[in-house]
């Protein structure tokens, strides 16, 4: 199986700004992002901070609603509008796992209440014993055992690890095609990370699930994903297999991020980095490509007109006129 | 001008069996739990550890700034012949910013926001030293220009400036009155990778011009080993492991070093599964038996369970606190 | 949960002696019929009592002044009984003595039994509007802080209007214009007066906590609006509508005093505010009178207190870094 099932061409999200002084200006949150994911596979969106890529996650959730461009999933398009029925199936079948694992969890509630949600809103496994039991199987799976000691608890009585697992929990429970995960393992104590992001990943097998994954942490994207995507400032800058982007990979935006990631073996033996600069202003990007302030290859056209994505090789794109 | 009258072979910083904690109405955590290193002229010293491992007190017990109900219990902190945490107030004053100085976690917090780039800085200056207005703006100035924050930047607030600007800033602050030791508690956690890459480079090339030392705090240990030259690895209140980093990485011997460093996918090299530790770190107001991280260890043996071992080292530039490497004292 | 927070709240000695002073003013009101001796709008005491049975047929009257108070006057009737009436007035504006504890009125009547059934007016019009106001704020605050946009642009509107016309001078204008006069007319007027402030604070809540991960992650599993405002946002508010409970009925208490004191209520019922406006009129002031104002103010100041300490509980609850270690 090896179509797409979800879409995404040429969607932009901006915001309008609400000052006074600001107004009629909008914040370029996402411009002209397209891709697509394949059924089972894992794709990294990696960025910095203001890169869009927690944007993009959040129009994949309909959190924000697109300003314009397509969205598809499973073959229908995704307009602005759904009828209740269109948007219950649709989270149903996309759900999203937050990075604050605590700021996820209602703190008023147990882990068992918490749980019970998805099962009724979804109507999936009617009766309360099989609700229950789902619940246990599922805790199981995440490696909350024995389950019903977590059911009473509440979240201030977990450690940060186990909310997590919690939240992943109850993003599988309904048994979702796509999972959306926004640095799920950065607030997290180093020693839990591994942990996570394995149990993820059996997870994914197991469950038979597409997996968008964003982080900032190249390295932990390479660990996690088939392919990557990197974002700089609201676009897409380049686009391939994990191996290809992290080791031939094309735009110099890339090999910043590369260069700039923390390696052991490297050691002294790095060189230095050649580019300085800060991330841009997305209410008032720089004009023609994106990152042409702060490229060490930049030429006159780059600051003129945006690069479309060019193809490199099988499956391997970038927005650069190198 | 830092000036090296002497050139001495001894350490610049000789921590001693430091005990330090803070008490609660359940009693007394030891979150520095007989922590004993040593940092040398002009070294980099890492000091690596998850969330409550004590990292943060230490740095605090070694400039006294620790809060109300917090203590140095115990202990030695020898610097440039005098023992810190023997020395009052007054005494200590004359030390902190001018001989050591601090730049703390989440310049956020720690830059008043009230108050220009530029008026902290000279404040740093007024309250440890006689100069006159002029004088201290033209130190700040200079700076300024040291971590590269343009001069025009110099009235700003602090939340007119980006991320990087303001770790820069705190590092400026840091530097103002040419300490021997700047302590850096996670000053780049909070930062893309980009940016904390250039400051991380910054704080290098300072460190040859300039000449301090550097205590360096941070979780993320692929990011020490790359930069320090002494690597000590902190897990509940205790040194684990402590040695040249180069050791530490090409030979973990401690079985949590071990899982640190398999808690980090690599960027080159082949990709394969790795570990992580399992559990979590012990509270430190009861910590378990015997060696603090036997319930979690892999590869503990009976008298994990029974006696907490000591640092002890195993070859040159190389210890660490295990059962499992022989010659292991037992308490 | 909610044994939770209310085991903390008891926990907490200011929240504790909050509590106590409000259980005490409240048994006084519930038992004020047992606790009181006299009547509170009386000045005679009569007691009636039947001297002896006997047959007759004339009736004759003796009467004897016993004493400057006390006037005796024996019935005697042909048929069947003699009754015995004994009517006491009660002293004027007399110091607190055994028989009466806080002294009387000008008017000669019991200024404690005023003060125990006073009880009643005060705490009721207090919590009722309490009630009455911060539901109104709740209400307010969910709809608007939830949904947004118009409504929450059109509620944000009429809080903000209504916020900036001082409530007392309000309060004020429309009591002297109304002709009703009762408790019920001055529980609608304060809590009509009252509830924008409360509806701020709320709303900004529940704006805050909409923006919460783990509301987005109650919409991204598709849960209902009504669910997510009663079961997700509301759970997490408590302990701020607790406080605005306590603060709204705090000012309705303080309100219904002032308007009683300034003669807009209805001066015929006891409250702690017709006692002070009984004792303005009656220059209880200038006469030294202190047994007649002083009672009502320090009880109301009491009462007040017990608020503000169980507002401070509840902050220290909900803002660990408050708490004492």
């Amino acid at each position: 199986m090896n179509e797409n099932i979800l879409v995404l061409e040429g969607v932009n999200k901006h915001f309008p700004v609400n000052s006074f002084r600001m107004h009629g200006k909008v914040v370029h949150a996402m411009d002209d992002v397209s891709f697509s994911l394949r059924r089972g596979e894992v794709l990294a969106i990696v960025g910095e901070s203001g890169s869009g890529k927690t944007t993009t996650a959040n129009v994949m959730a309909r959190i924000y609603k697109q300003t314009s461009g397509r969205v598809t999933f499973e073959g229908r398009e995704i307009s602005k509008n759904m009828s209740r029925e269109d948007e219950l199936r649709y989270h149903k079948k996309v759900q999203m796992i937050f990075q604050d694992p605590f700021g996820a969890l209602n703190p008023t509630r147990t882990v068992g209440r918490i749980m019970e949600r998805p099962f009724v809103i979804h109507k999936i496994a009617g009766r309360r014993k099989a609700v229950e039991e789902s619940i246990d199987k599922i805790l199981i799976q995440v490696g909350l055992e024995p389950p019903e000691q977590f059911t009473r608890k509440f979240p201030h009585e977990l450690s940060g690890g186990q909310r997590q697992r919690v939240n992943i929990a109850r993003a599988f429970a309904v048994e979702p095609e796509l999972i959306l995960a926004d640095e799920p393992t950065s607030m997290l104590d180093v020693s839990n990370r591994m942990s996570i992001m394995n149990m993820m990943l059996y997870l994914k097998e197991s469950h038979s699930v597409s997996f968008i994954y964003i982080t900032h942490d190249l390295s932990g994207a390479r660990y996690m994903s088939d392919r990557i995507i990197v974002m700089y400032a609201g676009m897409i800058m380049e686009i391939g297999p994990a191996e290809k982007i992290i080791n031939n990979s094309f735009h110099p935006y890339t090999r910043l991020l590369k260069s700039a990631a923390p390696s052991p073996e490297m050691g002294l033996k790095r060189k230095r980095l050649i580019t300085g600069g800060d991330i841009p202003s997305l209410i008032d990007p720089p004009g023609g490509c994106r990152f042409h302030p702060r490229c060490p290859f930049v030429s006159d056209i780059c600051s003129l007109e945006v690069p479309a994505m060019k193809k490199i090789d099988e499956g391997h794109y970038v927005r650069c006129i190198l | 001008m830092i000036e090296l009258d002497r050139l001495e072979m001894t350490p610049l910083l000789q921590c001693k069996n430091l005990v330090a904690g803070y008490r609660i109405k359940s009693g007394f955590v030891h979150a520095v739990d007989d922590v004993s290193f040593d940092l040398d002229r002009g070294g980099f010293l890492g000091i690596a550890g998850e969330s409550g491992c004590g990292k943060s007190t230490l740095a605090y017990a070694i400039m006294r700034l620790l809060k109300d109900n917090a203590t140095i219990e115990s202990g030695s902190l020898l610097f440039k012949g005098a023992d810190l945490a023997k020395l009052d107030e007054e005494q200590m004053k004359k030390i902190r910013w001018v001989d050591i100085s601090m730049a703390f976690q989440s310049a956020m917090n720690a830059l008043n926001p009230v108050l220009s780039v530029g008026e902290q800085l000279t404040d740093a200056i007024h309250a440890h030293e006689e100069a006159t207005q002029s004088d201290a703006r033209k130190r700040a100035l200079e700076v300024l220009k040291l971590v590269d924050i343009p001069k025009d930047r110099f009235n700003s607030y602090p939340h007119q400036l980006s991320g990087g600007m303001k770790q820069r800033v705190m590092i400026a602050m840091a530097l103002i009155l040419n300490p021997e030791l700047i302590i850096m508690d996670e000053p780049t956690t909070a930062l893309d990778v980009v940016v904390q890459r250039t400051i991380i480079e910054k704080i290098q090339e300072l460190r040859k011009t300039l000449g301090f030392s550097v205590i360096f705090i941070t979780h993320d240990l692929s990011l020490l080993v790359e930069i320090s030259d002494t690597l000590a690895i902190m897990y509940a209140g205790k040194i684990v492991e402590y040695g040249a980093s180069e050791s530490l990485f090409n030979r973990p011997l401690h079985p949590y070093t071990k899982g640190l460093m398999n808690s980090f996918p690599s960027l080159t090299g082949m990709i394969k599964r790795m570990g992580g530790i399992e559990g979590k770190p012990p509270d430190l107001l009861k910590p378990p038996e015997g060696c603090r991280f036997h319930p979690r260890c892999p590869q503990a043996i009976p008298i994990c369970r029974e006696s907490c071992p000591s640092l002890e080292e195993i070859a040159d530039r190389h210890s660490v606190a295990c059962f499992l490497h022989k010659g292991a004292e037992i308490l | 949960m909610l044994k939770d927070t209310f085991s903390l709240f008891i926990e907490n000695r200011k929240a504790l002696f909050g509590l106590m002073i409000l259980v005490f003013f409240s048994g006084v009101a519930i038992f004020a019929p047992l606790i009181a001796p006299y009547d509170p709008k009386t000045n005679k005491v009569d007691v009636l009592r039947i001297v002896e049975e006997e047959m007759g047929r004339t009736t004759t009257v003796e009467r004897e002044q016993i004493d400057e108070f006390t006037e005796r006057r024996v019935y005697t009737q042909s048929i069947a009984t003699t009754y015995e009436r004994v009517t006491t007035k009660l002293p004027l504006n007399a110091r607190p003595s055994r028989q009466h504890l806080l002294g009387t009125t000008k008017a000669g009547q019991d200024l404690f039994s005023q003060m125990v059934y006073g009880t009643r007016i005060t705490l009721a019009v207090g919590l009722v509007t309490g009630l009455f106001t911060t539901i109104l704020a709740l209400t307010l605050a969910l709809l608007a802080g939830y949904f947004g946009g118009v409504v929450d642009d059109i509620i944000s509107l009429f809080t903000n209007v209504f916020l900036v016309i001082p409530s007392l001078p309000l309060m004020i204008v429309i009591a002297a214009y109304i002709t009703v006069r009762g408790v019920i007319p001055i529980v609608l007027i304060l809590g009509l007066t009252s509830w924008p402030w409360p509806t701020r604070i709320l709303r900004s809540q529940v704006v805050s906590l909409r923006n919460r991960d783990f509301v987005r992650v109650s919409r991204i599993l598709g849960e209902r609006p009504l669910y997510i405002l009663f079961r997700e946002i509301l759970p997490n508010m408590i302990s701020l509508v607790m406080a605005s409970f306590f603060t709204s009925t705090m000012a309705a208490i303080m309100g219904e005093a002032t308007l009683e004191f300034l003669g807009l209520g209805n001066v015929s019922i006891v409250s702690w505010g017709t006692i002070l406006y009984w004792a303005q009129n009656s220059g209880a002031l200038l006469s030294g009178a202190w047994w007649w104002f002083l009672p009502p103010g320090i009880c109301i100041a009491l009462i007040g207190t017990s608020f503000a300490l169980m507002n401070f509980a509840i902050d220290e609850i909900s803002n660990p870094k408050l708490r004492k270690r």
